[in-house]
């Protein structure tokens, strides 16, 4: 309550303060705006920013901080019922506490103890953050105070909110940084710690998958392998024969529709493709694994073939006919956009339009497409659906495309799914895997930043 | 597209009865050449241009050219931006086939033969025909296969030696080959933009043309590339036919012995580029060439 109080106080002080802020400038020239260094919206600016700024720092510290810093004061107040309890014990107490404060049910009888603590707590809550809205407020008045003095035609105000600006620029770039690094690192940590478990040589190197642990000890069956070679084998795999089929076709019907489909069919055409390339991939997953892969397994059948009913062949088609857009269309972009002046210089050599688009426009657009192939590439290796319903989840490791597979993502998707500890082996093989995926994915997009910059120095 | 009817110049003084009042027959000029030598009414035809319009979708871009190009002569195109010269030398080749909604209608002969025909098979016209455009554009190849390309398409060479030598000798025409014989597989992109128009022109000499048309060459160049390209304009006039369209009046006169004057889509006045710059007929002609408009 407090601190809504709060927030509405600094929202109403930081409008007031820029429109008297930009007035005072105004005023203290005589509304001769020239005699002003900086407009006066940036005295408005520099006035209202000094006001709210500190006090909304503090109060989103304060945020951050509160409840670590009451549940140190609840864990005193509780100090002897704690001092013999394991530490699960302690923080279903602390959550207890609090939901009673919150006025909620609990799942057992409220000792007097937990009453008290509760009431401690809520009274603490209440006065602490009292004191922060009066804090608050203090530290807006005076930082109101402080630029309100400063206000003049000598204030470079423009500059100091331009500065500003730029730092919060910065924060916002740093954002996606962060997260990434924070990522990593949490995926890093959960993967040494599978590996304290399972050997990182057994890991990269093992050539079986089987990752059902034994519960109990006397389970049978439940090895517990995890070699990921099996893994790493269906999802390269699945990814060739996609590729197999995308980039031809999307290659081809990128150069039609650049350099050879009229106006009008390439006005129908490619929004179609778009529209393909929207398509969630759960919709491709069921028609490959409803519609795809029985039919393949039925022409297997008929010339004599055992053609499983999840088939990494099924899911490579679908996967590659999913892809087929991301290729076309980005490849379209780069033929579309070598230069007039190209062509028009094979022509006038007496080139057909076959010569020019095979020696010259794909050339000159090579670096959009093999941007649009790694694109691809990264697609095709993230893919979880399509392989979840049309490839199985058998970790089979075979050169047969016809045989079910199945590919670092599926099992990811599968060791996460359903009821375990959160700190067995098998629930931590996925932070492993997803490790690998993500070295993988980095290498290539490091690759394909590389070719791209290379090819682009030479042809533009 | 193989029988070459030798048909020489027409007869330009009928030419020069019919109507059209854009119309200057280009030879029947030729006697007025300040010169008086005369020789040059028996310069044959290379190109001839009867009442060509050219439009793109419903605006019409040229109105009925009649115009004659000489044999081993530079013809100039000037004219202010927008006056339809591009749109003419583009006709000579038919590289206004590859513009959507561009029709062009009337004659164009080169050698005697309709170009427009329908029997003309455009890529072997082409072949017969080089062309340098406004700004370089060197394929994403290395020097060499610059060169190399057109021959290797046509078939021209029949082994690599061949072609090695058509490579060269393009080159040293273009007078580009000793500034770039050690670097022949680099990319034609490295070269400087005089270099790299001297590449173009190298490109479209090595399929062995009889015309070569330019369309403004030099007017991304810097004053010293340009005065090269011109110098080899001069030289390769012995052996091609030349037409060039080009915004500098001042390139016009040091380059070309034929001048035509377009403006807003008609031919106004076309003759010996001495009798153009020192006594036009037209008004209009005169006041582009003193600087009054343009």
């Amino acid at each position: 309550m407090e601190l809504t109080i709060l927030i509405g106080a600094l929202v109403v002080l930081t409008a007031l303060a820029f429109v008297y802020g930009r007035r005072r400038a105004l005023i203290k020239v005589g509304g001769n705006r020239r005699a002003l260094h900086s407009m006066p919206n940036y005295h408005g600016w520099f006035v209202a920013i000094w006001c709210g700024l500190p006090a909304v720092i503090l109060l989103v510290l304060w945020l951050l901080l509160r409840t670590t810093i009451l549940e140190g004061f609840i864990e005193d107040a509780l100090g002897p019922e704690l001092a013999n309890t394991a530490a699960a014990m302690k923080s279903a107490m602390i959550d207890d506490v609090r939901a009673l404060t919150a006025g909620e049910q609990i799942a057992r009888e409220p000792t007097p103890l937990l009453l008290e603590a509760a009431e401690r707590y809520a009274s603490l809550k209440s006065t602490a953050d009292a004191a922060v809205l009066v804090i608050g407020l203090v530290v807006a008045g005076f930082g109101l105070g402080l630029a309100w003095r400063r206000v003049g035609p000598k204030l470079r105000a423009r500059n100091n909110v331009e500065a500003l600006v730029r730092v919060v620029l910065f924060l916002c770039s740093m954002v996606a940084i962060i997260t990434t690094i924070g990522i990593v690192l949490s995926v890093l940590f959960e993967s040494m710690r599978f590996f304290s478990y399972v050997p990182f040589w057994d890991f990269l190197f093992g050539v079986q998958w089987s990752p059902q642990m034994a519960i109990r000890t006397d389970q049978v069956g439940s090895s517990g392998a995890f070699g990921i070679i099996p893994l790493f084998v269906g999802t390269l795999y699945i990814t060739v024969i996609a590729l197999l089929i995308a980039m031809p076709i999307g290659l081809l019907s990128a150069i039609y529709m650049a350099e050879y489909a009229s106006r009008r069919v390439r006005d129908v055409v490619k929004p179609i493709l778009e529209i393909l390339a929207g398509v969630p991939t759960v919709v491709y997953g069921f028609f490959a694994a409803l519609t795809v892969a029985p039919a393949l397994r039925d022409a297997g059948a008929s010339l004599g073939l055992g053609i499983s009913s999840e088939s990494a062949l099924a899911a490579g088609v679908v996967m590659g006919i999913m892809i087929i857009p991301f290729i076309s269309s980005l490849a379209d972009d780069a033929i579309v956009a070598v230069p007039r002046s190209l062509r028009e210089g094979a022509y006038a050599l007496g080139a057909t339009k076959a010569e020019t688009v095979v020696n010259v426009v794909i050339p000159a657009a090579l670096s959009g497409i093999v941007a649009s192939f790694l694109l691809a590439v990264s697609r095709a290796i993230g893919e979880t659906m399509i392989v979840v319903m049309a490839a199985g989840l058998t970790a089979n490791l075979t050169a047969n495309p016809l045989d079910s597979m199945t590919t670092v993502t599926v099992q990811i998707v599968t060791l996460l799914v359903g009821d375990q500890e959160f700190d067995s082996p098998k629930t931590l093989a996925a932070f492993a895997l997803g490790l690998v995926l993500f070295v993988a994915t980095l290498v290539l997009n490091v690759v394909a930043l590389h070719v791209s910059r290379k090819y682009r120095e030479q042809y533009e | 597209m193989t029988e070459r009817e030798p048909d020489m110049m027409p007869e330009a003084e009928v030419e020069a009865e019919t109507p059209e009042t854009q119309y200057r027959a280009s030879f029947s000029l030729k006697t007025k050449d300040a010169a008086g030598t005369g020789a040059d009414a028996a310069v044959p035809a290379k190109v001839t241009a009867r009442d060509v319009c050219v439009f793109y979708g419903k605006k019409q871009a040229l109105f009925n050219v009649n115009l004659d190009v000489a044999q081993h002569r530079v013809t100039a195109l000037i004219g202010p931006s927008g006056c339809g010269k591009s749109t003419f030398l583009r006709c000579i080749n038919r590289m206004n086939d590859t513009i959507d909604g561009c029709r062009v209608q009337g004659e164009v002969r080169l050698d005697g033969v309709d170009v427009n025909q329908k029997n003309i098979d455009v890529v072997q016209l082409r072949s017969r025909i080089g062309m340098v455009f406004q700004k370089p554009n060197p394929f994403p190849k290395s020097i060499y296969e610059n060169v190399a390309y057109g021959p290797r398409i046509h078939g021209l060479a029949a082994n690599g030696r061949e072609l090695d030598e058509i490579v060269e000798q393009s080159l040293r025409r273009a007078g580009l080959f000793d500034e770039v014989h050690d670097r022949l597989h680099s990319p034609g992109t490295s070269l400087s933009g005089g270099q790299q128009q001297r590449l173009c022109i190298a490109r479209a000499i090595a399929i062995s043309p009889e015309l070569i048309l330019m369309d403004e060459p030099c007017s991304s160049l810097d004053p010293i590339a340009t005065a090269k390209i011109e110098e080899l304009i001069d030289e390769l006039r012995s052996r091609f036919t030349i037409v060039i369209v080009t915004h500098n009046m001042q390139q016009a006169a040091r380059v070309s012995q034929y001048t035509a004057f377009f403006h807003l889509g008609h031919l106004v006045e076309f003759g010996s580029t001495e009798y153009i710059f020192t006594n036009p007929t037209e008004e209009r002609t005169q006041d582009y060439i003193t600087g009054r408009f343009g």
